[in-house]
């Protein structure tokens, strides 16, 4: 039996042998449509909602409903409500919540939220049960709860030196009252057992012994196994198809069309040609030998080198105004002025685990298994792509063999559905690597137009910056031609910096393809610029790159974005300025604590350099200094990496530091490496083999991360790593062989001659 | 034909052209070796051939026959191989899907060079795509598997 007692604040259910708390979500900000991305599917409001469970064995469940794709929230989760709960660990366990937004509220595991966002409900979930437990104890003794506490699994009254076990009080504590949010005691720093401690993450054994199971690793009895041949140009469409040779391949069932797919696509499946099969290896081999023609629409044209020149030609004019304050165009004609292009490419996800996905439709409905990142986009976009109630349809959720964004997008879920109600019978959909690399949802590809002016004392008078890139709200919309307001505010109308004269404008850039959310996002190219940029300006002015920009910082100051000049609303990743302000002390901080650690202005031997940058995003600052070899033949190694973080009040340190170290070799990978280019509207990427990623011989000897220990609210900390990576690398390759790196990546820059205007010489 | 898996006798008879990986994963369920590029390119289907290190998704069945492989279901029962036991210590995995890839390619490393240097680990690792970036902690945990075999 169930029976369940709402309340303002929580809900608590006597559920079958054991004591549920259900902790809701008032007083909860709630994300708009408009703020997550214009049409962007959205789930119920973004209530964040946790549950635990206690059994009478003293078994602690709770429920995780945000994806693990590596960055550690299943372990993190629990942490935080064990501790407060003061649960013995080895009692603990984990389960995974399916997409039930009204729930759990959002379980979109993107923009760095899940800690951000639920911090306070997870710490006020384990103090109601720990609450609870204690009053339920003093009951049963009859003593007063002041004398009793909560200690590791246990309440114990200390005068008679009597202990009960957790799972002993389960059923007096369901007969007791909630105790009210206001009289919850949570614990102080000093009191915590895991938070901030090194703790093993639950998952180890599974990952380190090949037993985790991930979306590529489903299997169901009766399972049909399909691959999908899809156009290759955005919008393209199924002309003719010849299935004859395909068909004779030992092992495949079916041919199956798929609905064409007609650009915005948002979320939906690009169409083409399944091929059902009863193994992955048989489906592969028939999908060879389908004879397809295609009609490729006007996407067909899309060719990167022209592409980039029209970028570039769109931020060498006037663009529109998106920050303005005092008169640039004035300023930029005294002193000494600079300017700089940057072109930042397209980026493929590449998640080691190609997407994949499961669907049994029957009856109706329709329950899928995935590796998703958003179980509640899922649900939407299959419900909509079969034509049936979104109450019909389930999103379970995979370990994620990474996600980075990629995963958000449940294309290949919605393949899965359609062919399983095509076969009546499931259907794992496999995404190949090629399948992968051909079929992102690219980040965007950008062209940035920064000028300065120094004056006589080395400081910065104006500031230019012009940005042209595919917009991600053209997943979503026609025509769309210019960032969103959640664009520019990824570290560009953000700009934190005490410059007088302020120009921020924009360029126009249609969508070409599918563009998607990639780790950290528009914050690639917009930090990339600005850091590279404020190092250009620094050796322009004769200046030490660090002391360089801290001056420019300013004095320490929370800027009023309200009157900062922006010609639209100013974003802060979904919360409040008043909640998360930008603080330029911070910023500060962590440039001083990322040089101070990676002993900035000590000489270095010849043919080093140490490169510098500070970036802002997801609400967490990051400094990072990165010290660079140049070899014999003109290319780099990375020897150090010293990156400095205030991502405010951590909770699991240890999955912290391993974030930030990859984020840094992500960084690393998109700008010695990351490149996708179009020709004919197809990419010509395809897999590992000539779309590089970072491996073992490039990763630096140290990534050393000095986190700041900090009470402030949590920022995000999966995505902030990432986007000072590249210019601190430019600037580190600058200061060690004078190149300067303006076009990522970095590819075969440094050893062939440098792109210079010809010098003609006599003779 | 037959094939020691994990070394239980099999028997196969289907495809000879199919790579290992696909009979591991779809005909025996052992779902720890993982597909990550089908080309041999990132090193997430490493398995052990006759103690040496291979990518299964490029090794056609029809050149197994009678050989012995082991997979990271087999490389230890308990999976308390040192180099999983290093691993754990050193809480390499993020996602973990490149990490039974990993974790054979370090363990066939140490059978033959048993104490590598960082150069050595940095070649006979090159071959081990991991986008989570978990590469210096691998490093560390091959240094300290190392030094606790010889120990």
């Amino acid at each position: 039996m169930s029976q369940s007692l709402p309340r303002r604040d929580f809900v608590k259910a006597v559920a079958i042998g054991g004591l549920v708390i259900t902790v809701t979500a008032s007083g909860c900000r709630k994300i708009s449509d408009e703020a997550r991305g214009p049409s962007a599917p959205t789930g119920e409001p973004f209530e964040p909602v946790v549950y635990v469970r206690l059994d009478p064995t003293g078994t602690v469940t709770i429920v995780c409903p945000r994806s693990e794709m590596g960055q550690g929230i299943r372990t993190t989760i629990a942490m935080i409500v064990a501790d407060e709960m003061e649960a013995d660990w080895k009692d603990v366990k984990v389960v995974q919540a399916p997409g039930d937004e009204k729930k759990y509220g959002s379980q979109n595991t993107d923009g760095s939220t899940s800690i951000r966002d639920f911090l306070p409900k997870y710490r006020e979930a384990g103090a109601t049960v720990r609450a609870l437990l204690e009053a339920a104890a003093a009951k049963q003794w009859n003593v007063p709860v002041t004398e009793v506490a909560a200690q590791n699994g246990k309440v114990v009254h200390a005068g008679s030196k009597r202990s009960l076990r957790y799972g002993e009080l389960v059923s007096t504590a369901t007969t007791l009252p909630i105790p009210p949010v206001a009289s919850l005691v949570l614990k102080t720093p000093a009191q915590f057992r895991y938070i901030g401690k090194e703790i093993p993450s639950l998952d180890l054994h599974d990952l380190t012994t090949g037993k985790a199971i991930f979306g590529q690793d489903l299997r169901r009895e009766g399972m049909k196994y399909a691959v999908v041949a899809r156009p290759l140009v955005y919008g393209g469409k199924v002309a003719t198809v010849d299935s004859s040779e395909a068909e004779k391949v030992p092992g495949v069932e079916r041919i199956v069309r798929l609905p064409d797919a007609t650009p915005p696509t948002g979320f939906q499946a690009l169409g083409g040609v399944a091929v059902v099969a009863n193994s992955t290896w048989a489906a592969m081999q028939g999908r060879r030998k389908l004879k397809i023609t295609w009609t490729d629409g006007p996407n067909a044209s899309y060719d990167s080198e022209r592409y980039r020149a029209e970028l570039e030609k769109a931020v060498r004019k006037p663009g529109k105004v998106v920050r303005s304050q005092g008169d640039a165009a004035r300023a930029l004609n005294s002193g000494t002025r600079v300017s700089a292009d940057y072109y930042i490419p397209h980026l493929a996800h590449a998640a080691m685990e190609p997407p994949a996905a499961l669907a049994v439709f029957e009856n109706g409905r329709c329950d899928t298994w995935s590796c998703t990142q958003n179980p509640g986009g899922t649900r939407e976009t299959v419900a909509k792509a079969l034509g049936i109630p979104v109450e019909n349809v389930s999103s379970n959720v995979t370990l994620l063999g990474g996600g980075f964004g990629r995963k958000s997008k449940p294309d290949y879920v919605v393949e899965a559905a359609l062919l399983s109600k095509e076969m009546a019978a499931p259907v794992k959909v496999v995404w190949t690597r090629e399948d992968d690399i051909q079929h992102d949802f690219f980040h965007t590809v950008a062209a940035e137009h920064l000028e300065g002016a120094v004056n006589a004392d080395g400081k910065v008078t104006a500031w230019l910056q012009r940005s042209a890139l595919p917009s991600i709200a053209s997943l979503f919309a026609p025509d769309v031609t210019y960032q969103a307001e959640w664009e520019v505010g990824q570290g560009m109308t953000d700009f934190p910096y005490a410059v007088a004269n302020l120009q921020e404008e924009m360029g126009p850039a249609p969508a070409r393809f599918r563009v998607g959310w990639y780790r950290s996002v528009i914050n690639i190219p917009h930090a990339f610029a600005i850091g590279s940029f404020i190092d250009e300006l620094a050796h322009a002015a004769g200046k030490d790159p660090r002391e360089f920009v801290l001056e420019l910082l300013g004095p320490d100051r929370v800027i009023d974005m309200g009157k900062a000049g922006l010609t639209g609303k100013a974003w802060n990743y979904g919360d409040s300025f008043e909640s998360h302000p930008l603080d330029t002390a911070r910023l500060r901080g962590v440039v001083e604590l990322a040089t101070s650690k990676a002993g900035w202005g000590q000489p270095l031997p010849a043919g080093r350099g140490r490169g510098l940058a500070v970036h802002r995003s997801f609400l967490s600052y990051v400094a990072m200094v990165i010290e660079v070899a140049s070899n014999a033949d003109g290319s780099i190694s990375i020897e150090r990496v010293d990156v400095a973080a205030d991502g405010g009040f951590i909770a699991n340190p240890d999955r912290v530091t391993a974030q930030f170290e990859g984020a840094t070799m992500m960084g690393i990978s998109n700008a010695l490496y990351g490149e996708i280019t179009f020709r004919e509207g197809r990419p010509v990427q395809s897999n590992f083999s000539d779309y590089k990623v970072a491996r073992m011989n490039v990763a630096p000897r140290e990534i050393r991360v000095h986190l700041v220990p900090s009470e402030a609210k949590p920022g995000g900390i999966g995505e902030p790593g990432v986007p000072p990576v590249a210019p601190a690398l430019a600037n580190a390759i600058f200061a060690a062989t004078g190149r300067r790196i303006r076009s990522l990546p970095v590819g075969d820059q440094l050893t062939k001659p440098e792109d210079k205007p010809a010098v003609k010489t006599v003779g | 034909m037959q094939v020691f898996i994990n070394g239980e006798r099999r028997t196969f008879d289907g495809d000879a052209a199919m790579p290992l990986l696909w009979y591991l994963r779809d005909e025996l369920g052992l779902t720890g070796t993982k597909f990550g590029c089908g080309i041999g390119a990132c090193g997430a289907c490493t398995v052990h051939l006759e103690g040496t290190a291979i990518r299964s998704c490029s090794t056609p069945m029809q050149v197994l026959d009678g050989k012995h492989i082991v997979t990271i279901e087999g490389l230890d029962k308990e999976g308390n191989h040192p180099v999983q036991v290093a691993w754990r210590a050193a809480n390499v995995p993020q996602c973990g899907y490149c990490q039974s890839g990993q974790i054979m390619q370090a363990a066939a490393l140490l059978e033959t060079t048993p104490n590598p240097t960082v150069q050595e680990i940095d070649t006979a690792m090159n071959g081990n795509i991991c986008r989570c970036g978990t590469y210096v902690r691998i490093r560390a945990a091959i240094q300290a598997a190392a030094s606790g075999m010889s120990a």
